[in-house]
């Protein structure tokens, strides 16, 4: 009771504690927030400092907006091809280096190795690639001439599927590495006396990863999928700097596509802040679909995974 | 049976740490061979034009030194404040109750989850009017509020924080802030560590933000300098190019290097906060 009431007494020091962090916060990330919103319903561009309202026309202009629609494909396509190689790639080595853990040497080294890529400037990453890509002198086209693969040298920036590949790749290569030491972390918290069990019970190991691992693994899913969905909509750096959105716009994600609105040409800030607001929008409801799906399936499982260890215990208790 | 399953493994392990590093070799090859070299065909092992390519990079208005600089500036002091800061606010809602603490935190849990570049118009013309472009400070100020190193350091202070200690301390009279500063703030040291390094790394690394706020050249961060290295000066110095490109990534290769053990570790720890 005593310790309470003294808790209470200080409790006020924990505004002054917090305040800093929320005035911050308010003026510049809240106010910016809301300061494009408003933005998006105004005429706001060019070398104007003064804007009228214009209602929605810049979200009409977007949503019938060709190059638009198109920024937002490019980024779904270049998330999806990166995306899907990267969990399978972080699902085989996490359920790899945590059931060898002992036997195989240097998971250490790998680990490292593999995170390497992450640490890097993103902006550094996309200019190398193009560089080692460029025409005709870059490394990747001498080898694969050399090999005999290609006859002559191809054009990779020219062309649009592989200028695509080429970054969703980089994506990959950028971020399987964390990717695989969240599964890492992940199956090592899962309690081991389930597998104890489920071992005792004859079941395989390609039966365990299905029905224990994958189905525990659901919240770090969750999480990455969010983040990795979430980074996905405002992937820039990578896109921007391998080949500024070329060629014929096909890389032009729809973070690229706000900025090139907002501080090329024209400036219309007007129009790219209706942009950031499509973006938001798509963000929030992409996140809220993962977890609900995710989350439901979840619970199913839950319920069986209960199940099933309230067996195993009984069964155990029994023995 | 077991014994060719692991040398599978190991086949497609080794595969991928060439998968990982063969870029940065090719890269580090080609920045010590001359353009005429590079031009001829690929080499896979380095090559004595180093200096020459050195000189032509330089020659160009390569701002390699001043941008390093401006970088190392930019992000200790961003880290410094969002270490600082972070700490506080996560004191805050570890050590004490107040009214709507709760809220207040779910605020900073939802703030994790937003697009971060939502607001970048906003931010952008609220800095033109209050005439803070091409200033360092809307890079460093707002690392005040950064709302993933506040969780990860609540985290840790609810694992391991012993509270008696403070009330132990304030029987003795001291204030609150001196408490922080002098007793918390030490024992807190390890998790700060671990958030200094990903907050100078994520700082370092950050193009957007830059890119559109600063504009004059001598203070050009790092990563704003490789774009430089696009433009038409560099297209026919190929060897200068990939060697700028090198030193870009050379100050993060050698942390990566040096603190390796302790970034995977606290990757791996921010999974667990699920």
């Amino acid at each position: 009771m005593k310790r309470a009431s003294k808790k209470l007494d200080y409790g006020k020091y924990g505004y002054f504690f917090i305040l800093p962090f929320f005035v911050v916060f308010l003026v510049f990330q809240i106010y910016p927030m809301f300061y494009t919103i408003n933005l998006s319903f105004t005429d706001l561009a060019g070398l104007a400092d003064k804007y009228s309202y214009v209602g929605l026309s810049n979200y009409k202009l977007l949503w019938n907006n060709v190059m638009f629609r198109k920024s937002i494909g490019n980024t779904f396509i270049i998330w999806i091809v990166n995306f899907v190689p990267q969990i399978l790639a972080a699902l085989f080595f996490g359920a790899a280096f945590t059931a060898v853990s002992g036997k195989l040497k240097g998971i250490g080294f790998f680990k490292v190795v593999f995170y390497m890529p992450n640490i890097i400037t993103a902006a550094s990453v996309a200019v190398m690639f193009s560089s080692l890509f460029i025409y005709p002198y870059g490394p990747i086209d001498q080898i694969l001439r050399k090999a005999g693969i290609l006859p002559y040298s191809f054009q990779f920036m020219r062309s649009e599927t592989w200028s695509r590949l080429i970054i969703s790749f980089i994506q990959f290569w950028m971020w399987f590495g964390p990717t695989t030491i969240l599964f890492i972390t992940g199956i090592l918290s899962i309690n081991t006396s389930l597998y104890e069990a489920a071992r005792v019970d004859g079941a395989t190991p390609t039966q365990m990863f299905f029905r224990i691992t994958l189905p525990l693994l659901k919240p770090i899913m969750i999480y990455i999928l969010v983040t990795s969905v979430v980074g996905g909509l405002q992937m820039f750096d990578i896109p921007f700097l391998y080949a500024g959105g070329g060629p014929n716009y096909s890389t032009q994600t729809l973070a690229v596509f706000i900025y090139n609105q907002a501080f090329t040409g024209q400036n219309n800030y007007n129009i790219a802040a209706a942009g950031s607001v499509y973006l938001l929008i798509m963000a929030i409801i992409l996140s809220l679909f993962i977890y609900r799906v995710l989350n439901r399936k979840d619970r199913d499982e839950e319920q069986e995974t209960a199940r099933t260890s309230r067996r195993l215990g009984k069964r155990r208790s029994a023995k | 049976m077991k014994t060719a399953r692991l040398v599978l493994l190991y086949v497609i392990c080794i595969f991928f740490v060439l998968l990982c590093l063969f870029p940065f070799w090719m890269l580090f090859v080609n920045a010590t061979r001359s353009t005429v070299q590079i031009q001829q065909g690929v080499a896979f092992f380095p090559s004595v034009h180093f200096l020459d390519n050195y000189n032509g990079l330089m020659k160009n208005g390569f701002m390699l030194y001043r941008a390093f600089f401006n970088s190392l500036f930019v992000s200790l002091s961003s880290t410094v404040i969002a270490i600082y800061f972070s700490a506080l606010t996560a004191f805050g809602f570890f050590a004490y109750n107040f009214k709507f603490k709760k809220a207040l935190f779910n605020i900073i849990l939802l703030i994790i989850m937003l697009p971060g570049q939502l607001g970048m118009i906003g931010f952008y013309q609220f800095m033109l009017q209050i005439g803070l472009t091409d200033s360092y400070i809307p890079l460093i100020v707002p690392a005040v509020a950064s709302a993933g190193t506040v969780f990860f350091l609540t985290q840790y202070l609810r694992s391991s924080f012993p509270l008696e200690l403070v009330e132990a301390t304030r029987i003795d009279g001291a204030h609150e802030f001196m408490i922080f500063n002098r007793i918390v703030l030490p024992i807190m040291s390890p998790a700060l560590a671990t958030m200094a390094i990903f907050g100078v790394v994520g700082s370092w690394n950050s193009y957007v933000m830059p890119l559109i706020l600063i504009s004059s050249k001598d203070k050009y961060t790092m990563p704003m300098l490789i774009q430089l290295l696009k433009t038409n000066i560099y297209a026919t110095d190929y060897g200068a190019m990939f060697l700028g490109l090198f030193f870009t990534m050379l100050p993060l290769i050698i942390i990566y290097l040096l603190l390796s053990k302790y970034i995977i570790r606290g990757v791996a720890m921010g999974g667990i906060k699920e």
